[in-house]
């Protein structure tokens, strides 16, 4: 068990999930004296009718009467837990009103779109040419309010980023949209927390939350086209994912392949994961994932084609010049 | 059982065969109305919710429903009342002839309704698989004309079975009474189910 | 003809004479077919448990495996396929095919021993709704095994398991499932309410009735107002999947959240409909373990009439991640959290009838002690997930997993243990072993709390529902291994626990009243005859057999010959009339066969809706149709 875990809503890393830990801990307080309490009138009972003073049973033939004490225990106890549960209610809303005031000022907007089994990601802007578009990633510069408006394509999803914020659910033919507002520089991971069909398993989001001079580095690298193949085995992967059956479903910018079925892999190498948190990005990996992908995530949207390979290195090559 | 009993109340001489709350059936009756009625209502709660969703309802560019074919249904189906409560009350005072004789209309003005129902698919402007609003629609229709051919079936059973000897028991008439219940059930319901159908998609456009 | 002639029971005509006439007159015919033309509601109510037991059985398989696979990260025990089709079976059967039928078996079986008549009444409706739900719990297993079961989880969200994403027929599997399960459920609930309403004994006025009563007569009705939902929605649903409707359909002026909410509108109340019969179970035993009557009596039955209205007013709490409006998630935070203090005042008066008596640690009264360790804990977590900032976090998250068990193994299933414990020696004659029992009792007690204490921390550190693995190094192994081994505990324990079953019937013989308890099931012999009771007891107190120790004040005059039972007025039960009541029937079966096969026929053809609904009608006819009328003075039901 591990406090300073990725994916978890102990890390309080940002402005919605530190106010989650504390509201949990107002509600563990008063939850465990409640509790607490409830037992100790159990195990108080029980141990009271082991006594040898005169019960009230129908052994003593006073089965129908009651101690006058009772209405007043009773009485105690209902404004106790109404008291409890007041409390409760009251710093529910308080918490509610403070997550909600991230959406004030956001300085930074998003917009995900959620498909059966990967997240694509748009960094919004009113000026085009700056514009970003990724899959299964986010960067975040700490300590900005951002804004990210939620569709999804297919089915529903809910994107959780436990570190950072509860989750919020992505339903065809709505628009929803969550507040995060990071406070701590880490990597962090979310995962997808709806049922979504197979695949719903590997269905992770790698967050990075970085200073703002290192956002602004990854922002300008987002924004330049791919890089152009400098060797001749990166070249004949540059033709076979330009000319065949890879181009069909991506996008790399800068290139001929224009493919919006599948994630953008402009930038494909730079991220930390192969096919939405399924695989660390690695060389083997990325072989593993070339050659075969079915094999990796079973019933996921992109076929094993069975490269040859020569195909499959130069393939490799080339998405390793994707950074 | 080892308890010896100890004689109090002696019921024999109660009557058998109640009618209304003092028969079983009776209450089956409402129960089911309640389950019925829950699904109605669930069901105009989708049609709501949809509608929700809306700018015009109907949706632009479908027309609202015609009107005849609903308003005649309507307008029927209140008068069916009639014969209704007279065989109702023939049943109250054990009257089988005249049962037989009211239960028939009933079952005449059941005859025309399932007719004009007809017409009613008909003229919704709109089928079932072209949107949630022509959806809501037939599931509406679809929900009250099963109601309406069930209890034209059972009236039909019960009027079959009255004719034969059996009308006499006593039984009989308690199951007339609460067959002609069951009925005002029938158009009762179809109150709300009209000006959802009818009315409301035109107020909104 | 005088209606002195037939034969009725009174101070002339009781004991042995009396017995061996209502004993021909409320016997069934043997062999299969008197089997399945049954309308007695000991024998429905025993087969309704039995089945409902084995559906357990099945559905605990499902969650043995599933907890191998999630035992390790990374693990290939199982396919995705394999282990999506499990975790809906696991539920499916779960909600639908074990906990409400087990609920409303016992109370078929108990109700009219408990309200001192001898049927329900409808015995006929009962008959069939036993045989429609023993069809949708086989249909849906049947296509499980051939392969094409339910898969999208057992609330079966669209659009996944709409026409465009659900490919196959394992949506409209489910679908039509829920028809089955749904329509008999209905039918049991009106008779149960009729029946409670109607057929208790003499001078048991309403607040006179067994809590159990009550119980069973608020759940009847949450059944009639929330079964509906479902039933609308599955209907809706395979529209869409079969004939083209638009219902979820957000291109065509649909939407994915109709399903939803209707959904969660039975949904939400589905889960008190399991947790309020075994309040009336726990009413029960802690009232005859204690030795003295229940304290607050009112204030229980307040509390079981206030959770089942609140129940209907807190369904959008299951919807909180969907981005409905933030103002109207308050109210339903709200109701969520008051729902808790209606439960927390029967907490109260449970401890507080322990307290003023004199406990006897028998093996049901340890499962009620069970139930307040465990019930409690999930009913807090239930506190903390109505919080909108808290649930946002831990819906979807294995810390529900944990809660849902917690409040329905804590609060249903282990006092439904406990009460098949105390009312075993009624149905058979027989003590079940307390050794066993013991063994078993703390067997499950600590299985559970090793299986699912674990899951609130694996929540919490991450872990998402329904994921057939979990990546390394997030801190998930040790909660996932040792909620595998206490899963495994939990199995063996209902094991122990169903051989003791099977190894009492030859166990300790019990009497009539082994526990020396006060309610008028433990009038009769163990087990009931046919007809339950000689003549219909009479009652003065809610603790008829405690207040009358030597006698059993009855009424007399009910005939002999004929199936004849006593309605009573609705609040004071004063007798009304006298009811005949149903004979054995095979039509009852038939129907349930000919709606089966409308049922199952439809998934693939929307044709047999109108082609199946001719031997149906057929089938109804025959049921309702009258024998000859004999000369006698009033009309039978036969």
């Amino acid at each position: 068990m591990s406090f300073s875990g990725f994916q978890t809503m102990l890390g309080a890393d940002a402005l919605e999930s530190s106010n989650f830990l504390t509201l949990f801990a107002v509600f563990m307080a008063v939850c465990v004296v409640m509790y607490l309490l409830v037992i100790a009138a159990l195990l108080i009972g029980m141990w009271r009718g082991r006594s040898s003073r005169e019960q009230l049973t129908v052994e003593s033939g006073r089965h129908h009467e009651t101690e006058p004490a009772f209405r007043t225990a009773l009485i105690g106890w209902t404004a106790l837990i109404l008291v409890g549960l007041t409390a409760l209610t009251i710093a529910s809303f308080f918490t509610d009103r403070s997550n909600a005031s991230v959406a004030q000022n956001p300085g930074l907007t998003l917009k995900i779109t959620a498909n059966q089994w990967w997240w694509d990601v748009e960094y919004t802007s009113p000026d085009s040419s700056k514009m970003i578009r990724t899959a299964n990633e986010i960067h975040l510069p700490v300590g900005v309010p951002v804004e990210a408006t939620l569709q999804a394509s297919d089915v529903i999803h809910s994107l959780w980023i436990p570190n950072l914020a509860g989750k919020q659910d992505l339903i065809p033919g709505r628009t929803t949209d969550i507040q995060l507002l990071p406070r701590k520089i880490g990597t962090y991971r979310g995962q997808c927390a709806e049922f979504c069909g197979i695949q719903h398993t590997h269905m992770a989001l790698d967050v990075t939350v970085e200073s703002k001079a290192d956002f602004e580095k990854w922002v300008a690298a987002q924004q330049r086209v791919a890089f152009a193949p400098t060797t001749p085995l990166q070249l004949a992967g540059y033709r076979y994912v330009t000319t065949r059956e890879c181009s069909a479903c991506h996008n790399i910018t800068g290139t001929p392949a224009g493919g919006t079925i599948g994630p953008d892999l402009t930038h494909f190498a730079s991220r930390r994961s192969i096919g939405a948190g399924t695989l660390p990005m690695n060389t083997g990996n990325l072989y593993g994932w070339v050659a075969d992908p079915q094999s990796q995530k079973p019933g996921n949207h992109m076929p094993t084609i069975g490269l040859e390979p020569a195909d499959l290195h130069a393939v490799v090559a080339y998405l390793e010049t994707l950074k | 059982m080892t308890l010896a009993p100890a004689f109090t109340e002696d019921v024999s001489k109660l009557e058998s065969d109640g009618f209304g709350t003092l028969s079983l059936t009776w209450w089956g009756v409402i129960g089911f109305m309640l389950i019925e009625a829950t699904g109605f209502a669930l069901l105009f709660g989708a049609y709501f919710f949809l509608m929700s969703h809306e700018q015009t309802w109907a949706p632009q560019p479908w027309h609202p429903p015609d009107l005849l074919a609903g308003t005649l249904f309507t307008i029927v189906i209140l008068l069916s009342e009639i014969p209704n409560t007279l065989a109702k009350k023939a049943a109250l005072r054990l009257d089988l002839k005249a049962e037989r004789r009211l239960m028939a209309w009933v079952l005449g003005f059941g005859v025309v309704l399932l007719v004009i129902r007809g017409f009613e698919f008909n003229s919704l402007n709109i089928f079932w698989y072209d949107n949630a609003y022509g959806s809501v629609l037939w599931a509406i229709l679809l929900m009250h004309t099963t109601h309406l051919a069930t209890d034209f079936g059972d009236t039909l059973v019960l009027w079959l079975l009255i004719k034969t000897p059996h009308g006499e028991q006593k039984r009989r008439f308690v199951d007339a009474d609460e067959n002609a219940l069951y009925w005002r059930f029938v158009w009762g319901s179809w109150l709300p189910c009209y000006l959802l159908i009818y009315w409301l998609p035109r107020l909104f456009q | 003809m005088s209606s002195t002639k037939a034969l009725r029971d009174g101070p002339k005509l009781t004991g042995p004479k009396l017995q061996s006439a209502l004993d021909a007159t409320w016997s069934r015919p043997r062999g299969l077919i008197g089997w399945l033309s049954s309308v007695d509601h000991k024998e429905i109510g025993a087969r309704y448990i039995v089945t409902a037991l084995i559906f357990l059985a099945l559905a605990g398989a499902m969650a043995l495996h599933m907890r191998l696979q999630l035992m390790f990260p990374g693990n290939r025990l199982m396919t995705p396929e394999l282990y999506d089709t499990s975790f809906t079976m696991h539920g499916t059967t779960m909600m639908f095919l074990f906990a409400v039928p087990v609920m409303q078996g016992v109370q078929i079986y108990l109700t009219p021993l408990m309200v001192g008549t001898r049927n329900m009444a409808f015995p006929r409706l009962t008959a069939f709704s036993y045989f429609v739900y023993l069809s949708g719990g086989l249909f849906l297993w049947t296509c499980h095994f051939l392969g094409f079961g339910p898969d999208n989880g057992w609330f079966n969200y669209v659009p996944l398991s709409g026409p465009q994403y659900g490919i196959g027929k394992h949506s409209d599997v489910w679908a039509q499932t829920v028809s089955f399960t749904e329509v008999a459920a209905l039918a049991v609930a009106v008779t149960l309410t009729t029946t409670v309403l109607k057929q208790r004994a003499p001078g048991m006025t309403l607040a006179r009735m067994p809590l159990f009563a009550w119980a069973t007569l608020v759940t009847s009705l949450m059944v009639i107002f929330s079964m509906p939902a479902v039933e609308l929605d599955s209907i809706l649903l395979l529209s869409d999947r079969l004939v083209g409707t638009q219902f979820f359909n957000p291109a065509e002026h649909g939407d994915p959240l109709l399903w939803q909410h209707m959904f969660w509108f039975f949904g939400h109340p589905e889960v008190y409909i399991i947790f309020l019969p075994a309040t009336g179970f726990i009413s029960e035993i802690v009232a005859t373990f204690s030795r003295r009557s229940l304290f607050g009596y009112p204030i229980v039955v307040l509390a079981l009439v206030s959770t089942g209205i609140l129940a209907f007013g807190l369904w959008v709490h299951h919807m909180f991640a969907t981005g409905l409006p933030r103002v109207g998630y308050s109210f339903y935070t709200a109701a969520s959290i008051a729902v808790s203090i209606p439960t927390g005042l029967q907490i109260f008066c449970w401890i507080a009838t322990i307290w003023q008596g004199r406990p006897r640690f028998e093996v049901p009264f340890l499962y009620i002690i069970a139930f307040f360790f465990t019930f409690v804990i999930g009913g807090l977590s239930g506190v903390i997930i109505a919080a909108v900032p808290l649930d946002l976090q831990l819906h979807d998250t294995y810390f529900i997993v944990a809660h849902l068990h917690y409040v329905l193994i804590g609060g249903s299933v282990f006092p439904l243990l406990g009460a098949i414990t105390y009312w075993y020696p009624k149905l058979t004659g027989r003590m079940m072993s307390p050794v066993l029992g013991k063994i078993s009792f703390w067997m499950i007690f600590l299985g559970f709390q090793l299986a699912f204490f674990p899951m609130h921390i694996s929540g919490m550190l991450g872990m998402p529902r329904r994921v057939y693995t979990y990546p390394a190094g997030m801190g998930l192994e040790l909660p996932n291994m040792l909620s595998t081994i206490g899963a495994f505990v939990v199995g063996m324990s209902v094991l122990l626990f169903v051989l003791n079953l099977i190894i009492s019937f030859g166990g300790k013989e019990a009497g009539d009243n082994p526990w020396d308890a006060s309610s008028l099931e433990w009038a009769t012999s163990s087990p009931p005859p046919g007809y339950n009771f000689a003549h219909i007891p009479a009652v003065e107190s809610r603790t008829p057999l405690w207040d009358n120790r030597d006698t059993l004040p009855v009424v007399y005059g009910l005939k002999a010959e004929e199936r004849e039972l006593l309605m009573t007025s609705l609040i004071s039960a004063a007798s009304e009339t006298r009811e005949p009541s149903a004979m054995p029937s095979i039509w009852p079966f038939v129907s349930a066969a000919a709606l089966a096969v409308l049922f199952v026929c439809s998934v693939f053809s929307p044709w047999a809706v109108a082609f199946g609904v001719v031997p149906l009608a057929v089938a109804l006819i025959a049921w309702f149709w009258p024998k000859k009328p004999e000369p006698s003075e009033e009309a039978a039901i036969a």
